[in-house]
């Protein structure tokens, strides 16, 4: 079967992120007072061709871990 | 015992798509009287015929999902154990920007966790910038390593960067920073013209934490840096001769040891 499976790959707490910085002043330049803070995520939609939604999960990490992700910086959601 | 002759010794250049200082590399060890030779990864069979692999900076495979993820990811799926050998044999494998990105996404530097245990990052600069200048670098004090032998500790080089990730971000935090400074793995440091190693941006371009521009393994002979060293070597580049040293080093390490 097929499934669309979204990672959603974000800075670890403590980590700076400067293009959600730059985001965040660009904003407030534009007049958008009311904007505090932008975080940048990136988000990964892979369709996968699996026998049963338990290889999903497993896969899924193992892709992430291995490649979508730098363990050191990134904290990772998989949703599907 | 014979030393190896240096047109004896060959340097292996790989490249992939995106990778694009492989030329200013390639002129740098024919300078140095090396034998180089520009092999795309695919065409990489074997690490046998040679005695050297440097991977060249550039955007390799678009700096798609990190920069250097995909290039290791592509090593890894090839050529890592034998690469890990290589390694384990002493033979010297370097990564200069990008290259220096590839292999910190290998986990071959700091290279203090588990065969291809990734601990260290190279993250976004934090002026969310591409900075293009010249950076001067301190050689600070470290264990003896390949690419820096002929340069004594104090010496500074003035060598241009031209990178958007460039913090070196270790996991572990301040110990481990502590740990790379101890076990003499800090090769290059960004300073100013007063010699100093918490000099602000711009002097510091990325701001990497204690400003570290290069580091190596704990055996000497894995090495990385954002600064481009190749990039000044020669008359043509207008950047001086700044590099040509790290080049020497490199051939007289390789051909002492092998």
């Amino acid at each position: 079967m097929e499934k669309e499976v979204t990672v959603t790959i974000g800075l670890k707490k403590g980590i700076s992120d400067p293009e959600g910085k730059n985001v965040t002043k660009a904003l407030s330049l534009l007049g958008f007072s009311s904007v505090k803070d932008v975080t940048v995520n990136k988000r990964y939609v892979i369709t996968l061709d699996v026998e049963s939604e338990e290889q999903i999960e497993q896969s899924v990490r193992e892709m992430t871990e291995k490649l979508l992700a730098n363990p050191v910086i990134h904290h990772y959601d998989i949703a599907w | 015992m014979i030393e190896m002759r240096p047109q004896d010794i060959h340097a292996c250049i790989v490249r992939i798509e995106g990778t694009n200082n492989e030329d200013e590399m390639y002129r740098a060890f024919k300078n140095v009287g090396a034998t180089p030779h520009l092999v795309h990864l695919n065409e990489l069979k074997t690490l046998d015929p040679y005695q050297c692999i440097m991977i060249p900076g550039g955007f390799s495979a678009g700096d798609y999902v990190r920069a250097g993820a995909i290039f290791a990811s592509r090593i890894r799926s090839r050529l890592f154990d034998e690469l890990l050998d290589f390694v384990d044999h002493g033979y010297p494998v370097g990564g200069i920007c990008n290259g220096f990105q590839v292999l910190v996404e290998l986990g071959l530097l700091p290279g203090d966790g588990e065969p291809g245990e990734v601990t260290a990052c190279l993250a976004e600069n934090d002026s969310a910038r591409f900075e293009c200048r010249h950076s001067l670098l301190l050689r600070t004090p470290s264990n003896p390593c390949a690419f820096t032998s002929r340069l004594p500790e104090g010496e500074r080089l003035m060598v241009p960067s031209a990178h958007a990730e460039g913090k070196l971000l270790l996991a572990g935090g301040i110990r481990a920073y502590k740990r790379i400074e101890e076990r003499g793995q800090v090769l290059f440091k960004y300073v100013n013209y007063a010699n100093e190693t918490e000099a602000p941006y711009p002097w510091n371009p990325n701001g990497s934490p204690h400003n570290i521009a290069g580091i190596c393994n704990e055996k000497g002979n894995v090495f990385g840096m954002m600064p481009h060293p190749e990039r000044a070597f020669d008359i043509e580049n207008e950047n001086g001769y700044a590099g040509r040293t790290l080049f020497e080093s490199l051939i007289r390490y390789i051909g002492e040891t092998f």
